[in-house]
């Protein structure tokens, strides 16, 4: 078995801002705990000399020219907004700032 | 805010080394956004230069601009850097609104640039050579306005606005390692780094790099360990210093802070600082925590940038000269004086002054009206001084005075001219009638006429005392309405003196 522990799910749990019981804390932990060991099983096998792959299809430099194209309407992008105020999108004041 | 004591700086660099380490975010001045087809433009109405991509709705997938990487690399090889022959994106996930996707696309484990090294050159020329650990790409966040508080800062504040115009816009982050060794010189030394990369930039043509716009922003690291002591200190991170002398300021008191708390047995806390500029000093922001737990992964909806050889190369052939030989080679072209270099240099002219003397004018003629009239204007107007007049304006009042067609008071009046959008040097000298007269017979009426009233210059100039033809100059001048070549009118005054 893997090495996942309580802590570790329920701090993931805060910075993903997700709520959790203690029952599901425990849960996910050994569910958590038997996919990591499932990926352990793979990286068996990967060796050093298998680079590791974050994308399904081997593909690359895909770009897009450097021309505007259409944007959105201040109402289009509000509409989905909870609040708002003039063009702007409005939220609570949260504490933290800029990263 | 209680007055944080502060050490004097010159005790504080007798007990402790420096150590800086700077984090530059320079905003490309792409088209468009890094990952959408916004237009790359903040400011104006909010939420106006925004897509689906950049508010992160579901089923919108971002694209990587290729302008916006071909920048990324030739700002890395500008740098000394390495390119890397793939690089990735990932996302770095955090819970603030200045992004609504919740994550930042940045470059964490694979970035575009890395271990290259900058020139910097002190006032005195003196020259050090600052580590870069990376350069990475990465998008900006939205603009936060904070209501409710009573400084408009986030404590206090009932409620946050949210503009994403600036979300997406392309950013590289340029970061250096340790820099040790800058001792006393360790606040211009930040100051220069930072101006060094904006010369670069800028010559690169790659980013507007206004600091008062926010195009380029400094993060400065400071850290002191005591004397003989290895092992480096707990650092601070003061944010967005916007300005070059802000930069130097923030770094001198951050270690003049440090200083004191650690001479008396204090320990520095590992935070971020806010500048203040108004009061010179910096506050603490937030602690490094959780909030740091950014979780990087690959960013699935982006495809790996492999830039080629054939592209890297073409790139390095197109480098500008790096700004510190451009520097050095230009000031021996100029013949100019240390001091009249550096006052060029400090007023952010340089640029304007080589274009202009690309354009025709000779150096001290340039750097007479860019640091001279031009810069009296925009002081005058709150402008820039480049947004003013073209170069090539410039250069072309130049040569109106030297070929003998304005004085330097008429060539006043039609710098105002073109600066006042009525056209070129010579339109604004047809229209306003502006040209000196250089019919030598008006001239010499205009000199007969002063030489009645004032009888025994003439003998006084024969007598070795050429000052006085000065008040005959100063009468033709007057007699012409300012319209005449006062050199002109000295040579014939002596003609005529010798001709007695």
């Amino acid at each position: 078995m893997s090495e996942i522990t309580q802590e570790q799910v329920a701090h993931l749990a805060s910075l993903a801002r997700i709520a959790l019981t203690p029952q599901e804390i425990e849960s996910l932990t050994t569910e958590l705990s038997s996919i990591v060991d499932n990926v352990a099983t793979v990286a068996e096998v990967a060796t050093a000399d298998v680079p590791a792959t974050s994308h399904p299809i081997p593909l690359q430099n895909v770009y897009r020219a450097d021309v505007p194209g259409t944007t959105l309407t201040p109402e289009q992008a509000l509409a989905g907004a909870p609040d708002h105020d003039g063009s702007r999108f409005r939220v609570t004041a949260i504490l933290g700032e800029e990263q | 805010m209680a007055k944080a004591k502060l050490m004097d700086f010159d005790k504080a660099l007798e007990l402790f080394e420096p150590v800086l380490g700077f984090e530059v975010h320079v905003e490309l001045s792409t088209k468009t956004k890094m990952f959408s087809d916004a237009p790359n433009f903040f400011g104006g109405e909010p939420n106006t230069n925004i897509t689906p991509v950049d508010l992160g709705l579901p089923g919108s997938l971002p694209v990587v601009n290729g302008e916006a990487v071909r920048y990324s690399i030739s700002l890395g090889l500008a740098l000394g850097c390495s390119i890397a022959p793939s690089s990735r994106f990932a996302r770095k996930n955090y819970f603030y609104p200045d992004l609504a996707k919740n994550y930042q696309i940045s470059q964490f484990d694979e970035p575009i640039a890395f271990d290259g090294s900058v020139e910097v050159e002190l006032a005195d020329g003196r020259t050090v050579t600052v580590p870069i650990e990376r350069a990475h790409m990465e998008e900006d966040a939205g603009k936060l306005t904070h209501v409710g508080g009573a400084t408009g800062r986030i404590q206090g504040a009932e409620y946050s606005l949210v503009d994403y115009n600036r979300a997406g816009v392309p950013l590289v982050e340029i970061v250096t390692r340790p820099i040790f060794g800058a001792e006393a010189d360790a606040p211009e030394l930040a100051k220069a780094y930072v101006a060094t990369i904006r010369d670069i930039v800028v010559a690169l043509g790659i980013s507007e790099a206004r600091m008062e716009r926010g195009n380029l922003r400094c993060d400065a690291n400071v850290s002191l360990r005591p004397r003989g002591q290895e092992k480096l200190g707990t650092r601070t991170e003061t944010k967005n210093v916007n300005s070059l002398r802000s930069v130097e300021r923030a770094v001198r008191y951050e270690i003049q802070r440090q200083a004191a708390i650690l001479a008396e047995g204090g320990t520095i806390v590992q935070e971020t600082r806010h500048w203040h500029e108004d009061t010179g000093e910096t506050s603490a922001g937030r602690p490094k925590s959780d909030a740091d737990d950014y979780r990087y992964f690959p960013e699935p909806d982006l495809l790996p940038v492999v830039p080629s050889a054939e592209l890297i190369d073409e790139l390095r052939a197109a480098l500008p000269e790096p700004p510190a030989a451009r520097r050095r080679r230009l000031k021996a072209e100029w013949g100019f004086t240390d001091l009249e270099f550096q006052d060029v240099q400090n007023a952010g002219l340089l640029v304007e002054v080589a274009s202009t003397v690309e354009a025709g004018a000779s150096p001290q003629a340039a750097r007479k009206w860019w640091s001279g009239e031009i810069s009296r204007i925009a002081n005058v107007r709150s402008a820039e001084a480049s947004a003013l007049v073209s170069p090539a304006d410039v250069a072309a009042l130049v040569a109106l005075v030297e070929a003998g067609a304005l004085n330097d008071r008429l060539a006043r009046q039609v710098l105002e001219g073109v600066i006042d959008g009525e056209g070129t040097p010579q339109e604004v000298v047809d229209a306003r009638g502006l040209a000196v007269v250089s019919d030598d017979s008006a001239l010499i009426a205009a000199i007969d006429e002063a030489l009645a009233a004032q009888p025994d210059v003439l003998a006084k100039i024969k007598d070795g005392k050429v000052q006085a033809a000065g008040a005959v100059i100063g009468a033709v001048m007057k007699a012409m309405k300012g319209q005449a070549d006062a050199a002109r009118v000295r040579e014939l005054v002596l003609e005529r003196a010798a001709a007695e």
